[in-house]
């Protein structure tokens, strides 16, 4: 639901980071943020139980500076990834412009991240979404743990089982290290932008 | 989903903001949507809160507030209501798709804060773009 103010010239939009409980949504959100805190007025917001885990989201809104004139200001989000806080889930997802499906890399996790994204899916259908049609990235995180010595899936197993009928720009990538980090955001926001172009214009 | 408001429309928003609710003297209001997007904001010329983050958690509480009230057989709790030391937050649902969100202090009763959220609400219902 991405709201265009005439008077501003401002575009506010709605990214949401999707994905597995423990998979790094909220270390993508504070890599970015550590990048880029010294010019924001704004904190991060997250709102965590107590181990640690997001109970609600992680919020952080962030100014991209203008297209056409216009200011585009994108909020970004992250869902908690546990199983049994579908409803908060749901809630995050209300007005959602694009989606970071962030995948866990761990071979342990295959069968986490393909319920999340049918989850993810199902979520979508409650607001009359459709996982095909809405700007989404996949980010297969936790590339950097190979080198440690833990098992991952393969990029392909990965983008076999979870991207082979999406078909969406996809990034191996460190949420860790931040390998990539900035790459997939920078393309979330440059596909919700064109899908807000084609159906406000 | 997504929805365009011109200046005109936002101007009179403002200006109902300002006559009833900024003259009455709260700190600060705003319109936002349940996406938690800003859509007008006013406030008494102090400097005003971190909105951003305001708008993001006052959206998401009233959702989760609404998904309680669902639990306990309601469809919706009218009066949302936070009390403070300074402090105090009210939140009002505006159509089905917009919140209007006010902070003000001690020197506004709640009663008649209501009454007078009631008639923004009314008017500016009609300036908004039902989604």
């Amino acid at each position: 639901m991405a709201f265009v103010n005439l008077k501003k010239k401002e575009v506010q939009a709605k990214i949401v980071y999707y994905g597995p409980g423990r998979g790094g949504k909220t270390s993508n959100l504070e890599f970015i943020y550590n990048r880029i805190r010294h010019k924001m007025q704004n904190e991060m917001v997250t709102i965590k139980t107590h181990g640690d885990r997001t109970l609600f989201f992680d919020f952080l809104p962030l100014n991209i500076g203008t297209i056409k004139g216009y200011s585009i200001r994108t909020q970004l989000y992250t869902v908690p990834g546990q199983v049994k806080y579908n409803a908060t889930r749901r809630l995050v997802l209300r007005g959602v412009d694009g989606i970071v499906f962030v995948a866990d890399s761990m071979a342990v996790r295959r069968e986490k991240n393909i319920s999340s994204l049918k989850n993810l899916e199902e979520n979508l259908i409650a607001y009359q979404k459709d996982l095909y049609k809405i700007p989404i990235v996949m980010q297969y995180n936790k590339r950097d743990l190979g080198k440690k010595g833990v098992p991952l899936l393969s990029f392909a197993e990965m983008e076999k089982d979870l991207n082979s009928k999406l078909k969406a720009p996809s990034f191996g990538a460190s949420a860790m290290t931040g390998h990539d980090v900035v790459a997939t955001l920078k393309k979330a926001i440059q596909i919700t932008m064109i899908s807000l172009k084609r159906t406000l214009m | 989903m997504s929805y365009i408001l011109e200046q005109k429309q936002l101007d009179e928003i403002e200006q109902i903001l300002d006559e009833n609710l900024i003259d009455l003297g709260v700190h600060s209001v705003m319109l936002i949507d349940m996406a938690g997007n800003i859509v007008v904001d006013r406030n008494s010329g102090n400097s005003g809160p971190d909105i951003y983050s305001l708008a993001a958690l006052a959206a998401g509480n009233y959702g989760a507030m609404n998904a309680m009230a669902n639990i306990v057989g309601e469809d919706e709790f009218s009066l949302l209501f936070h009390k403070g030391e300074k402090a105090n937050i009210h939140f009002s649902k505006v159509l089905s798709d917009y919140l209007l969100v006010t902070i003000f202090g001690k020197e506004v009763s709640l009663g008649f804060l209501r009454l007078k959220v009631a008639e923004v609400i009314t008017k500016i219902g009609d300036l908004l773009p039902a989604q």
